[in-house]
């Protein structure tokens, strides 16, 4: 017996929706009830009266996946409309983290040097650690985090995909 | 309550806003249960299905005594859930049901799954635990939003009592428009008692996040009878869509039919849409569908499927479906549109609004000569694959169960009965054999396939349709499942038959043993049965038992005859099984038919699709 496994892609995907009690259960439920991924998942209100959040999905799967994936969010009432970045057009994507790094003498001051070549900035720091802060696309922050690995690398915290259309419409 | 001190002149003024003189606020002043019920007179509710407990006792102190609703005491709430079901899919109207918190909220969840699978405006009001003990495993807690999210359209906890009004007047208006659904209103019973000094209704009732697309653009219109036109092998695949949609739908599908002249086939969902007695019926496809139907499906050049969705009981092998035809699908409900077949024009809308169009689009086209097409499907036809044998190889004296069902439609179908049914052989047996006219007539737990639907749901039908005939077609475990409903339907005087096509097995279950593992009837023998015709006595009703053909036009005359409910005990074949049958996995070309060999057994792959 073979389980069959498709070919993904990974699309992000926005979502603005009614920013009410179980909204957010009720989208990651979705992706698990019916089987999809949720690579990273960022929300907040963006409202003045805090009514409306966007939350922002990466996820991956087929096309056709993809589009139910769509189809099933807009089903839901609170949800007023979705947009896939991926194929909506031209977009950017950040992310931020926050990076502890400890160590001495040779590696902190390479450590340091480091961050000064991505720009990230020193949010925090003893005798012997840094908490560096860092935005960017995920690539970038993935390559930040793979050479701090060799210079005293403790904890990583991530936010998660945000993005956006560039240009000057509006999704 | 506090009474203020009477304010001073200048004093009464400036309050008067905030706080107008209780005189001029009689009207608003109601608690949160005065303001439900309110509501549900609003909506226009005749009947509500229900079972009252700790947490909704404030709402059945507001329901005692008021002339205005009907409260249908259940026994058992899943009783109550299938209840408005039944009544829901039999008179279009939303069903309501209000259950208590706990373990009434749990138990209707059957219920509300089942009509969240087949598309049933319904509205479920529980009863929570005061807002201070949410979350603290109070007695009689349950997470009912939590755990109803996913098997309703949406669902409410209503913490304000302020917002309950809009809260229900939403919670109407979306079980009802779009693709229809359950909604649930989860009401702590604090805010049952509070009496709120505001009503919120702007917010909720902004209809900015909740507008179903009805109509669709004029250029898929055109796109679509085009297609159709040319079409030389065309065929109609409807569903529930069409009679959720409404009569009209119904109406204009038939008109659509004849001035194209397809061929229609329909779900066990769809069935009455289009009229049984047609000549360009097919009979229902899939799993248990014709021959005629699965092979016309299998051939067709262009395939228009309204307000169906493409389920894997009606598919059978997906890449094997329907290969050669163009696909036209039109559906309220924009995910289930190339959800799991791809389809070359998706149609966004209302089954009946788009019919209406399509059939304006039409104009005075001409459809193509689809003599030869008609040709190739009475051919199939002519197999008469619902010819089934003339007895039972095991016990050649039992009535066929077939048989039961075409004599109970032939002695009754002139009375246009409802039908409901249980879940399993005789419900397939029920939409083979039993043909329907109109909808609405039709009543079956189709995507769920909850078993103990059939008995509660014809309770429901028979109540919104007090002159009709409603039977349910039953198997003897099925019927056990909401058996203590028999009580409810004593209470309310309601002359629900119940023939109950006893083979003594769960047949279905024993069939698909028969077919997979060489018949190994693993725990699928109905035993210790109890005599049905005394449970129909100890709760009033009467009890008859047909046991020869001999008797089956007697005790179906003498059900029909008896105004009470009936409870027929009809003992059939026991090793009758359902055919033609497209087994898992298989496609529509690869049917048993009856007088096929098919006892054996079948790989892991076919034994892992359901």
């Amino acid at each position: 017996m073979k389980i069959a496994h498709d070919n993904a892609e990974r699309h992000v995907l926005t979502v603005t929706v009614d920013n009410e009690p179980g909204i957010l259960a009720k989208i990651t439920g979705l992706f698990t009830a019916r089987g999809y991924n949720i690579d990273s998942l960022t929300v907040a209100d963006i409202s003045d009266d805090h009514a409306i959040s966007r939350i922002t999905i990466v996820t991956n799967g087929p096309p056709q996946v993809i589009d139910q994936i769509e189809a099933q969010l807009e089903r839901l009432v609170p949800v007023h409309g979705v947009v896939d970045l991926t194929t909506a057009g031209s977009h950017v994507e950040r992310e931020l983290a926050l990076i502890k790094v400890t160590g001495t003498g040779e590696a902190r001051v390479e450590a340091l040097r480091v961050a000064d070549i991505f720009r990230a900035s020193v949010v925090d720091t003893t005798t012997e650690s840094f908490v560096f802060e860092l935005t960017g696309a995920p690539d970038k922050i993935d390559s930040f985090i793979a050479l701090m690995r060799e210079l005293g690398l403790v904890e990583v915290g991530r936010s998660g995909i945000v993005g956006m259309l560039r240009g000057a419409e509006g999704s | 309550m506090q009474t203020a001190p009477e304010p001073s002149k200048t004093e009464k003024e400036e309050h008067v806003s905030d706080h107008p003189h209780p005189d001029n606020l009689k009207a608003d002043q109601q608690s949160g249960a005065a303001i439900l019920t309110q509501c549900l007179v609003d909506q226009g509710v005749e009947f509500v299905f229900g079972y009252p407990g700790g947490a909704v006792l404030p709402i059945y102190d507001e329901l005692f005594g008021d002339e205005r609703l009907r409260h249908i005491l259940v026994r058992h709430e899943a009783g109550a859930a299938h209840a408005a079901e039944g009544y829901a899919r039999a008179t279009g109207k939303p069903g309501v049901v209000l259950v208590t918190s706990g373990p009434g909220a749990t138990n209707a969840v059957t219920g509300i799954a089942d009509a969240y699978m087949d598309s049933i405006p319904m509205v479920v009001i529980t009863g929570q635990v005061p807002t201070g003990l949410i979350g603290t495993d109070a007695f009689q807690e349950a997470d009912t939003v939590g755990i109803t999210r996913h098997c309703t359209k949406h669902n409410y906890l209503v913490k304000d009592p302020a917002e309950l009004q809009s809260v229900l007047e939403e919670a109407f208006r979306i079980a009802t428009t779009g693709r229809p659904g359950p909604v649930v209103v989860d009401i702590p019973k604090d805010v049952q008692i509070a009496v709120p000094s505001r009503r919120i209704t702007a917010k909720l009732t902004a209809s900015h996040r909740y507008t179903p697309q009805m109509a669709a653009p004029a250029e898929q219109l055109i796109e679509a009878v085009e297609m159709i036109a040319a079409a030389e092998r065309p065929i109609f695949y409807t569903g529930g869509g069409v009679i959720n949609s409404g009569p009209e739908a119904t109406r204009l599908l038939r008109q659509l039919q004849d001035i194209t002249g397809a061929p229609v086939t329909s779900t066990l969902m769809g069935l009455g849409a289009f009229p049984s007695e047609h000549p360009d019926w097919l009979g229902m496809l899939g799993m248990h569908g014709t021959y005629e139907a699965n092979l016309a499906m299998n051939k067709a050049d262009v395939m228009v499927c309204i307000g169906a969705r493409f389920d894997d009981r009606v598919t059978g092998k997906l890449d094997a479906f329907s290969p050669d035809s163009k696909k036209i699908h039109i559906d309220i409900d924009r995910s289930s549109i190339n959800k799991t077949v791809p389809v070359e024009l998706g149609i966004v809308g209302d089954c009946s609004t788009v019919l209406g169009q399509m059939i304006e689009s039409w104009g005075a086209r001409k459809p193509q000569d689809l003599g030869e097409w008609k040709a190739r499907i009475a051919g199939w036809r002519a197999r008469e694959c619902l010819a089934y044998p003339e007895k039972s190889a095991k016990d050649p004296s039992a009535i066929m169960p077939q048989r039961a069902v075409e004599r109970l439609h032939a002695l009754t179908h002139k009375r246009e009965p409802i039908i409901t049914t249980e879940v399993g052989q005789h419900q397939m047996w029920a939409a083979q054999y039993f043909g329907f006219e109109q909808p609405n007539k039709w009543l079956t737990s189709g995507g769920l396939g909850t078993m103990g639907y059939g008995m509660p749901a014809a309770i429901g039908a028979q109540l919104g349709c007090p002159d009709a005939l409603v039977i349910d077609i039953a198997g003897e475990a099925s019927i056990q499942m909401n058996i203590q409903e028999l009580g409810t339907a004593s209470q309310y005087r309601l002359p629900v038959k119940i023939f109950i096509l006893n083979n003594e097995y769960m047949g279905m279950v024993r069939q698909w043993q028969e077919l997979t593992y060489e018949s190994r009837y693993s725990n699928s023998y109905s035993d210790s049965l109890p005599d049905f015709v005394k449970l129909a006595e100890a709760y009033g009703w009467t009890g008859i038992r047909i046991t020869e053909e001999s008797e089956l036009d007697a005790g179906i005359e003498a059900m029909l005859a008896t105004d009470g409910p009936v409870i027929v005990d009809c003992m059939v074949a026991k090793d009758a099984n359902c055919l033609p049958m497209i087994p898992s996995g298989a496609a529509h070309t690869e049917m048993l038919l009856y007088g096929d060999a098919h006892e054996g057994t079948m790989d892991d792959e076919a034994k892992a699709l359901v």
